[in-house]
């Protein structure tokens, strides 16, 4: 309800600038029209070919390795070399980097998932719900956030690892994905809202759409590259997470990650003593991985604003 | 003369090219003078408004010059322009009234205003709540947030502090535009009130309401796609237009006492031409029912009677 | 023939934490529309007329009073029944392009429709069916089809939407603000549009805030004011023979072309003065549960002044 005597917005600045002719679109269907131009974004490119490149090593790096990643046996503290397949060179305790350089990228990837999986899965039910709903409804979800987002996840994992003699992968990955939702479900909601209550939504309702319908084919699509986007984020900040938890000692037992990698370089003085690939070679990968993450993402961001690809 | 515009030209730079959305305006504006600026979107009335006092970041300065007081403006220099915002030249933006900092008290974001601008807000301050209760605001406004006052209320507390030190020259960007007519009336006769006790020497009155101009406006400017199409007294524009848009555009617009089952009105076919690739000659020349092989050629903006200025080959013969 | 029918309609909308206060937008409004009949709802911001719309829309619901069509009640619509009801009413909305799903071309709007109402019908057909309803609006299929929404202009988006409504064969629609976001010349061929459309039959709902449209174009009109009806009749006797002392400041304050603002006369200024304060906004919003609808014996009802035009009386307390 206005009650500022505010009545319409005069047509923005924007409307004065002739639309420019978009080459070739006219005979697209809409999927094929969005390849068209994701192909062409240079950012998104960039960013998924370095993504998939580190993909497509963890996935067959392991089969590559001539050693176990735990294995010990070889020379300690050596240089990479061609030698027995040390490519990455050894640890101090004579264990072959490449092997484990290659489990923990398989790691990184499977933490980002499932972490940002579950995160992105709970905040979007969490945020479309708020969103649509309003009321009661998101003042009870709205609380629950909150709650969730001051928890301190740092005590709460320490406690948590106090009690777990073993962790796993997937422990790990649950805890991530249970406690970075909220900032993701503000964000939906908030989104959610501005969508409702555009008259696009109404138009709809006069279409004969149930709420379903709506919230699945009017403002999911409208969101689909936000939610993708917020997936990517999510998933990069379930990898930084992964890697400072391992960093700090809480990694998964049993196994070795990249984050531990650079823990265990750091406690054997790696940098003061030289052994430069024990622990570059992780910190590149973690940045790599999560750098072109981003660098994708706003790639994406041209790709599905038809507005914003002109531009 | 207060404000004298010469040959400006200012296009917008966008990937596409550059948007000639102000190609070659000339006119001036007398001291004392309210001059309306009329036209649809796209006809470049806010560009030119803005450009005489900030430039945006996809605006191109392309040449022209714009004198005030006798003084050139340094209309490409942000930081040069410093010197004459606020107290030479000030405006009133679009969404002005919307744009207020709904964190600050009124009061705290005049102080602001002022101090940026090298004036005391101590000094100001007997004066600001004078001219607040000229208005009709009671100066207690000062000590509140913007949320608490109605758009009617802010549209004139930013009206007031837009002409605090008495600028040369006032810009008024649409500020009717988004409110009740009751609270136009109120805004439109603030704004000639202004004028009337010496706040400000000469306004500038950008709008598309034409109807608007003619109850505050001395004389109306009336623009189509980046160029000038006529310039006369607002009793003229109305009653007796020259150019063929003017003409067609008064004829279509509805008013209290038209009905459609006795008078049906008819618009303008077509729409105005894309400025990146503007057509050559007169603008007008696609929709116009008086166009000829002469209007491939520009048609020059020219007197055709006593300060009645129009651009169209037909008119000025 | 079907009426469209409002009888005591009130809508209470809950603000404040946790829905502690109440605010009454829309106040006991009874009238009815007939097919072939424009009737303008006008009024100011904070009238009250967008929410009968979207009230008449089925979009928000009812908290006292019934909405008919054609004898039954369509709060008590469900799924099927509502379709059906969408496929006589439908409503047009302020801004274009707000009401197009910005990721999806223009022409979706039209597919929708189809899945929705017409799922069985041959392609040919409904290519012929939409051709046919893009004729009606003036819109040429080669400019608008298969385009984004910001690759059209305002006009062309609203005509679209008129367009989407006729592909049903609606005997309503409810044109909120329509074009109040588009240029003057092309606004008035959007209008001439709905009078064709009135004179083919169909039922129109028209709000606007701008009384020269309203008096262009509708056969009745209802002036509303802080949710309620003050004065409602043909448009002719309300706007030639203004009995409300709202109505009349409201013509004596919209900007005409011909005519210069009136100076109030001060009987119809205290008369305003007076209505503002006894219907202050402390009344408008109320503690929930403690408030006083005007059906329970507090409001003004509405008057006979002669034929076919009422007001509400002014209550001098």
């Amino acid at each position: 309800m206005s009650t500022s005597g505010k009545l319409a917005e005069p047509p923005d600045l924007v409307s004065e600038l002739e639309p420019p002719v978009e080459p070739d679109a006219k005979h697209m269907s809409g999927f094929r029209e969005t390849l068209h131009f994701a192909l062409r974004n240079r950012k998104l490119v960039f960013g998924l070919s370095v993504t998939l490149t580190m993909l497509l090593f963890a996935i067959v790096g392991p089969f590559l390795a001539q050693h176990g990643p735990l294995d010990y046996g070889g020379v300690l503290s050596s240089a990479p070399t061609t030698k027995d397949g040390y490519w990455f060179g050894t640890t101090m305790q004579g264990q072959d980097v490449f092997a484990q350089f290659v489990t923990g990228l398989r790691l990184l990837f499977i933490v980002g998932a499932l972490g940002g999986g579950i995160a992105a899965g709970i905040g979007m039910v969490v945020g479309f719900t708020a969103g649509y709903r309003g009321g009661v409804v998101d003042d009870i979800l709205n609380m629950i956030t909150n709650v969730v987002l001051v928890i301190p996840t740092f005590a709460l994992l320490l406690v948590i690892a106090a009690y777990l003699q073993v962790r796993g992968i997937l422990t790990e990955a649950v805890f991530i994905g249970l406690t970075s939702w909220p900032w993701a479900a503000r964000a939906l909601r908030a989104q959610t809202f501005s969508l409702v209550s555009r008259d696009f939504v109404d138009m709809a309702r006069m279409s004969g759409r149930s709420s379903r319908q709506i919230i699945f084919k009017e403002i999911a699509p409208n969101m689909s590259s936000y939610l993708f986007m917020m997936f990517i984020l999510l998933f990069g900040g379930a990898v930084l997470i992964a890697a400072t938890l391992d960093f700090i000692g809480l990694g998964p037992s049993g196994t070795i990650s990249l984050g531990m990698m650079m823990q265990l370089s750091v406690q054997n003085a790696a940098l003061q003593l030289g052994l430069w690939w024990w622990f570059v070679p992780p910190g590149l990968a973690i940045m790599a991985v999560v750098g072109s993450l981003y660098v994708m993402n706003v790639g994406l961001d041209e790709v599905f604003n038809p507005k914003l690809r002109e531009l | 003369m207060s404000l004298l515009v010469d040959d400006l030209k200012v296009y917008y730079r966008t990937l596409a090219g550059d948007v000639r959305a102000l190609d070659g305006v000339t006119f001036s504006v007398a001291d004392g003078e309210i001059m309306g600026l009329a036209g649809e979107s796209g006809c470049g009335k806010s560009t030119l408004g803005n450009s005489l006092i900030r430039f945006d970041t996809r605006m191109r300065y392309v040449g022209g010059h714009a004198t005030l007081d006798g003084t050139e403006l340094p209309i490409w220099d942000t930081l040069g322009m410093n010197a004459f915002r606020f107290k030479k030249i000030s405006i009133v933006p679009q969404y002005a009234m919307s744009a207020l900092n709904p964190t600050r008290k009124i009061g705290d974001l005049t102080a602001d205003l002022l101090t940026a601008h090298g004036v005391s807000p101590k000094q100001e301050l007997p004066e600001l709540r004078r001219r607040l209760e000229l208005v009709g605001l009671d100066p207690a406004v000062l000590g509140m947030f913007p949320m608490e006052l109605s758009g009617g209320m802010k549209q004139r507390t930013v009206m007031v502090l837009s002409t605090l030190l008495d600028p040369s020259l006032l810009i008024a960007d649409e500020i009717t535009s988004a409110l009740d007519v009751s609270t136009q009336k109120a805004v439109g006769e603030t704004l000639v009130g202004f004028r009337d006790r010496g706040f400000v020497k000469s306004l500038m009155v950008i709008t598309h309401d034409l109807s608007i101009l003619y109850q505050i406006a001395d004389t109306i400017l009336i623009m189509y796609a980046g160029r000038l199409a006529e310039k006369a007294s607002g009793e003229t524009i109305i009653s007796s237009p020259r150019h063929p848009y003017t003409r067609l555009l008064i004829s279509s617009l509805p008013e209290v006492g038209i009905r459609y089952a006795e008078k049906k009105l008819t618009g303008i076919p077509g729409t105005p031409p894309g400025l990146l690739n503007p057509p050559q000659g007169c603008r007008f020349r696609d929709r116009c029912p008086l166009a000829s092989k002469k209007c491939l050629e520009a048609p020059p903006f020219v007197e055709v009677e006593d300060e009645h200025f129009v651009a169209c080959w037909e008119e000025a013969a | 023939m079907p009426v469209l029918k409002l009888d005591r309609v009130s809508k209470v909308y809950k603000v404040g934490a946790f829905g502690g206060k109440e605010l009454l937008a829309v106040r006991d409004v009874s009238f009815d529309v007939q097919p072939g009949e424009v009737i303008s709802l006008i009024g100011e911001s904070g009238s009250g007329k967008s929410t009968i719309g979207k009230m008449i829309l089925r979009l928000s619901s009812v908290t006292r009073g019934t909405i008919t069509w054609d004898g039954v009640d369509i709060a008590g619509l469900k799924r099927g029944s509502l379709k059906t009801y969408y496929r006589t009413t439908q409503g047009v909305f302020q801004d274009p392009f707000s009401s197009y799903n910005p990721i999806f071309k223009a022409d979706r709007v039209f597919n929708l429709i189809r899945q929705s109402f017409f799922p069985g019908v041959p392609r040919a057909e409904w290519q012929s069916k939409v051709a046919a309803s893009l004729e009606a609006v003036s819109l040429d299929p080669v400019q608008v089809l298969n385009k984004f929404p910001h690759q059209l202009s305002g006009g062309q988006l609203q005509r679209l939407l008129i367009a989407r409504a006729l592909l049903l064969d609606i005997k309503f629609l409810v044109a909120d603000e329509i074009i109040s976001m588009l240029d003057a010349s092309t606004r008035i061929d959007v209008l001439n549009l709905l009078g064709e459309l009135k004179e083919r039959g169909l039922g129109i709902v028209f709000i606007t805030h701008d009384l020269s449209l309203g008096n262009y174009i509708s056969d009745r009109t209802i002036i509303l004011r802080r949710g309620a009806i003050v004065e409602m009749g043909a448009t002719e006797k309300v706007f030639g023979n203004p009995q409300h002392p709202y109505t009349k400041m409201l013509l004596a304050s919209v900007p005409q072309l011909h005519s210069k603002w009136e100076e109030l006369d001060p009987e119809l200024k205290a008369q305003i003065t007076e209505l503002s304060a006894s219907q202050s906004d402390e009344q408008h919003y109320a503690d929930a549960g403690r408030l006083v609808l005007p059906s329970d014996g507090d409001g003004s009802e509405l008057v006979e002044v002669e034929k076919d035009h009422l007001a509400a009386q002014v209550r001098t307390s």
